[in-house]
C-alpha cells in the first residue's frame, strides 16, 4: 500500500485524474503513480499538456494546467495512471503573436518538449516523414534506469589523449564495414575491437542529439540525388539521442543502445565526447517551423534584433539566447544530463564563441555560461573543447574564455601545417610554435599546451587524401555550383588534380599523407584524426560534404586494403606517441638545459646541428626533445630527434649528438617505402651513420636515442 | 499476452504467447511473482512472443533481479533472432541465462 498521499489525485481534469507537480525537473519524469510534466515559459498565458497514443495524428486528450498548477513561469502537473509506454506528450501555448517584442506564440502549434528524452518521429533513418503531420517531432516519456554494471570514465589526462572524430553513420554505414547493424551505434560497437587496434582512446562524435536529417532536404536538379541534413548540426532535441542512428530506434530503444555503445568503449578505455551545438537550433528564422522554442517562448531563447528578427551569428538562421539565465540554465542541465546519464566524458562546443554572447549579441568579456560550465560540479572531469569562432565574425582561436578548464580546436595549427607541407616557405618558425603546443596562443595566460586540440584535417573540409589530391573543392554534388565551402584549403595535389594513376603521384600523396600524420602525432597539444584518414578516405575533393547520405560520405573500408602501409603508419605513430611522454608535456617547453643531460628540454635544428633556419626561404625545421626532462624530469624517457624536410630535393641533416651512452635508432622516414617507413617502439634500428642523414625530399624522419 | 504455468519437479516452465510491452508486462510480472518462493529455477519459453518492447524486457530483468535474490535462477528460452539482437545491442542480454530450447537446459 502506498504510505505517501501526495501519490493520490487531487483533481481530474480531461478525464484524468492529476494533481499539481513539481516545477523541477523540467521535463517529464517517472513518479510513483504517474508522470510529472513540467514546462517553462514566461510569456504564455495559458498552457495545455497534450497527449497522443504511439503515433496518432489527433490528440487523445488536452489537459489545460489550472492556474494553481503554475509556480512562477513554469507549468506542472502530475498526470496518474499513463501508459508511459504508448503515450506521446506535447505542450500548446498560448501568449501574445507580437514579433516586435519578441513573441511568437501559436496556439494552433503542438510543441515538442525541449527537455524530453526520447523523441518519436523520426525513429528509422531517412524513412520519409509524412509533412502534413501536426506533431512531427514527438516527446516520449523515458525509462532511466540502464544498469551500467561499475562503468566508469577512463578519465584519461586531456594530454594522453588521442582523438577520432567521426559520424556515427558514416562510420559502418558502407557495406565494405561488415557489421550486423550498419550505420548504426550498434555497428559502432562491433568496429570498438578496430578501434582499439589502432590505439585511439576518445572518439569524438558528430551530432547525435536529435536532429531531422529532412531539414532543408532538398534535390540536386543535376543529379537527382536527394540531398539531407545529414551531418545534423541543428537540433532538434537535445536531451534526446538520435533515433535514426540506433538499430533499435523503431523500438524507442536508443537510450540503451547509445549506453550499451558507451559503455563498451569504457572498457575498451575509449572515451566518448560529443559534438554538441548549442548556437542554434533547428527552427530556422521567422519563416521557419515551430518545433519547441519559438512557440514556448521565442524572445526567451533567441537573440533577437530590435525589430524582433532573429540575428543570424550561426549562419543557421537563428541564434540560441546563451547567456539569458533561463536558456543558461538549460544548457547546464543538458551538459549535466549527458554527463551523468550517458557517461559523457567531453563535449566539443560547434561555434562556441557565440555561447560568450550577451543577450544582444555583443561578445562578453566574462561569459557566465562558459563559466558555469567550467566549475560545473557534475562537468569538472569531462573534457570542454571549444570551436572558438562563430559565424557572425568572432574568432578567438587562442583567447576564448578558459577558466583554465576549456581547450580549442586550434585553427592555426592545421593551416599552418598545411602550408609547411605542401612547401610554402617562411613557416619553420611557425611550425616550430605549432608542433610544441601553440605556446603564442596558450602560454601568455598558463593554458598550457594541452588548451590545443591539432588536428590538420577534420569533417569539415578536405579528408586528408583529398587535402594532398586536390588544389581546389569540388563540390558540384551539393548542387551550389561549387559556390559553398571554404576556398581556403592551403592543400595540393602533388602534381594531378583528383584520382591519378601516376605512380610518381601516388607515391608522392602517401608520403604527404605519412608527413602529415607524423607532424600531428608528434606535436605538443592534443592529437584529433579524422575517422578514415588512416586508409585515405576521399570524398573526391568535395570540402563541405554536409548533405551526402552516399558513398561520398561513408567509409569505404576497403580502402584499408587499398592503403595498408598508411594504416600501419598511422597505428605506429600513435603507438609511438603513448610511448613518449616527452611528446606530451602540460607545459610549454622551454630552452631550460638540465644538469642531468645537459641538453635544453627543447632545441632547434637545421642541415646544421644547432642552427635552425627560420629563415623565409626555409622549408626545413629540425628538433631534438631532452627525454631526461619529460613531463618536468619525472618520467624517463628517450630523446628525440624529429627532423622535417619539406623542401622537394633530399637534404643532408648534420644530427646533434646523442645524450650519452645512448645512439641513434630509427623510428621513422617517411622517405623509405614500407615496411622500412616506420617501426614498433622498441624496435627501431641503429643508424649506422650517427653524425648525418640524407632526408628525402618531403619527408619527415623521427630518431630516438636509445 | 497469455502464459501457460507448468510444474515440474527442477523447475517452474513459464510459457508466453503474443505481445510483450507497456500493457501486459505488469500481467506478466504478477503471475510470476508467486512462482518465485516455489521453485529455484524458473524458465520462461518465449519461442511464442511475438513482439517485446522495452517495458517488457525491463520486466524480465526486474524478476531476474528479484529471483536472483532469492539465490534462484531464471533461464529464457526460444528467444527468436531478431529478439536476441535487440537484447544484445541494448544490453540485455548479457545480464540473462538463454538456451535454443527447453531440452538444452541443464539442471
Amino acid at each position: 500500500m502506498d504510505t505517501r498521499i501526495d501519490v493520490y489525485p487531487t483533481h481530474e481534469i480531461a478525464g484524468y485524474p492529476v494533481r499539481a507537480g513539481r516545477p523541477l525537473p523540467f521535463g517529464a519524469t517517472l513518479v510513483p503513480g504517474g508522470v510529472n510534466f513540467s514546462i517553462f515559459s514566461r510569456h504564455a498565458t495559458a498552457c495545455s499538456l497534450v497527449l497522443f497514443e504511439k503515433g496518432a495524428t489527433e490528440p487523445l486528450a488536452e489537459l489545460p494546467f489550472p492556474a494553481e498548477f503554475r509556480i512562477g513561469d513554469v507549468f506542472c502537473m502530475i498526470v496518474f495512471g499513463l501508459d508511459v509506454e504508448e503515450i506521446e506528450y506535447g505542450y500548446r501555448m498560448d501568449g501574445p503573436f507580437d514579433p516586435a517584442r519578441g513573441h511568437r506564440f501559436d496556439k494552433t502549434k503542438i510543441l515538442s518538449d525541449p527537455h524530453a528524452r526520447l523523441l518519436a518521429g523520426r525513429n528509422v533513418w531517412g524513412a520519409e516523414p509524412d509533412w502534413s503531420a501536426p506533431y512531427p517531432h514527438r516527446a516520449r516519456i523515458a525509462f532511466d534506469d540502464f544498469d551500467w554494471q561499475g562503468d566508469r570514465s577512463p578519465g584519461i589526462p586531456l594530454e594522453d589523449l588521442v582523438i577520432y572524430e567521426l559520424h556515427v553513420r558514416s562510420f559502418t554505414q558502407h557495406p565494405s564495414s561488415e557489421v550486423k547493424n550498419r550505420g548504426t551505434y550498434a555497428g559502432l560497437a562491433e568496429k570498438i575491437p578496430y578501434l582499439k587496434e589502432l590505439g585511439v582512446n576518445c572518439v569524438e562524435l558528430m551530432p547525435i542529439f536529435e536532429f531531422d536529417e529532412f531539414e532543408n532536404s532538398r534535390v540536386n536538379q543535376e543529379t537527382g540525388e536527394r540531398l539531407l541534413n545529414y551531418w545534423g548540426y541543428s537540433t532538434v532535441g537535445f536531451f534526446a539521442p538520435k533515433a535514426g542512428f540506433a538499430a533499435t530506434g523503431r523500438l524507442g530503444m536508443q537510450m540503451d543502445e547509445l549506453k550499451t555503445l558507451v559503455r563498451q568503449l569504457h572498457e575498451a578505455g575509449i572515451e566518448v565526447m560529443l559534438d554538441v551545438v548549442f548556437n542554434h537550433t533547428a527552427e530556422g528564422n521567422e519563416n521557419g517551423p515551430y518545433i519547441s522554442f519559438r512557440g514556448l517562448d521565442n524572445q526567451a531563447y533567441y537573440i533577437l534584433t530590435p525589430e524582433g528578427y532573429y540575428y543570424n551569428f550561426s549562419g543557421c538562421g537563428n541564434t540560441l539566447n546563451c547567456n539569458n539565465p533561463v536558456v543558461r540554465a538549460f544548457v547546464l542541465d543538458c551538459l549535466r544530463y549527458w554527463a551523468a546519464e550517458y557517461h559523457i566524458d567531453g563535449f566539443r562546443f560547434d561555434l562556441a564563441s557565440i555561447l560568450g554572447r550577451d543577450l544582444q549579441g555583443a561578445p562578453l568579456a566574462n561569459p557566465p555560461l562558459l563559466e558555469s560550465l567550467a566549475y560545473d560540479p557534475i562537468l569538472s572531469k569531462c573534457k570542454l573543447v571549444a570551436e572558438a569562432w562563430d559565424a557572425g565574425g568572432l574568432y578567438q582561436v587562442g583567447s576564448f574564455p578558459a577558466y583554465g578548464r576549456w581547450a580549442e580546436w586550434n585553427g592555426r595549427f592545421r593551416d599552418d601545417i598545411r602550408k609547411f607541407l605542401k612547401g610554402d616557405t617562411g613557416l619553420a618558425g611557425a611550425v616550430a610554435t605549432r608542433v610544441l603546443g601553440s605556446a603564442d596562443l596558450y602560454g601568455w595566460n598558463q593554458r598550457g599546451p594541452t588548451a590545443s586540440i591539432n588536428f590538420v584535417t577534420c569533417h569539415d573540409g578536405f579528408t586528408l587524401h583529398d587535402l594532398v589530391a586536390y588544389n581546389g573543392k569540388h563540390n558540384e554534388a551539393n548542387g551550389e555550383q561549387n559556390r559553398d565551402g571554404s576556398n581556403d584549403n592551403e592543400s595540393w595535389n602533388c602534381g594531378w588534380e583528383g584520382e591519378s594513376s601516376d605512380e610518381g603521384v601516388l607515391t608522392l600523396r602517401r608520403r604527404q599523407m605519412k608527413n602529415a600524420i607524423a607532424m600531428l602525432l608528434v606535436s605538443n597539444g592534443v592529437p584529433m584524426l579524422l575517422a578514415g584518414d588512416e586508409f585515405a578516405r576521399t570524398q573526391y575533393g568535395n570540402n563541405n560534404n554536409y548533405c551526402h547520405d552516399t558513398e561520398l560520405s561513408w567509409i569505404d573500408w576497403n580502402r584499408q586494403k587499398a592503403f595498408p602501409d598508411l594504416h600501419r603508419f598511422v597505428q605506429k605513430m600513435i603507438a609511438f606517441r603513448r610511448a613518449h611522454p616527452v611528446l606530451r608535456p602540460t607545459r610549454h617547453l622551454t630552452g631550460e638545459v638540465s644538469s642531468a643531460s645537459g641538453l635544453p628540454q627543447v632545441s632547434f635544428h637545421g642541415t646544421r646541428a644547432w642552427q635552425a633556419d627560420f629563415s623565409p626561404q626555409s622549408r626545413v625545421l629540425a628538433y631534438l626533445l631532452d627525454g631526461a626532462q619529460a613531463k618536468g624530469g619525472t618520467v624517463p624517457d628517450a630523446t628525440l630527434y624529429i627532423a622535417f624536410n619539406m623542401y622537394w630535393e633530399p637534404l643532408t641533416f648534420e644530427l646533434p649528438f646523442p645524450p650519452a651512452t645512448t645512439r641513434w635508432h630509427v623510428f621513422a622516414n617517411t622517405g623509405c617505402p614500407s615496411p622500412d617507413d616506420i617501426f614498433a617502439p622498441g624496435e627501431e634500428p641503429e643508424l649506422p651513420q650517427q653524425d648525418a642523414i640524407l632526408v628525402g625530399g618531403r619527408s619527415v624522419l623521427i630518431l630516438v636515442a636509445r | 499476452m497469455k502464459t501457460e504455468i507448468s510444474r515440474q519437479p527442477t523447475h517452474v516452465l513459464v510459457a508466453c504467447e503474443g505481445h510483450i510491452d507497456g500493457k501486459t508486462a505488469p500481467e506478466l510480472q504478477a503471475t510470476l511473482a508467486p512462482l518465485f518462493g516455489e521453485a529455484s529455477a524458473i524458465v520462461l519459453d518465449l519461442s511464442k512472443v511475438d513482439y517485446m518492447s522495452s517495458a517488457g524486457l525491463r520486466v524480465l530483468l526486474l524478476v531476474h533481479r528479484q529471483l536472483v535474490a532469492k539465490k534462484g535462477r531464471t533461464v529464457l528460452v526460444g528467444l527468436s533472432e531478431s529478439l536476441t539482437e535487440t537484447m544484445r545491442i541494448t544490453g540485455f542480454l548479457q545480464f540473462f541465462e538463454t538456451q535454443p530450447t527447453l531440452a538444452a537446459v541443464k539442471f
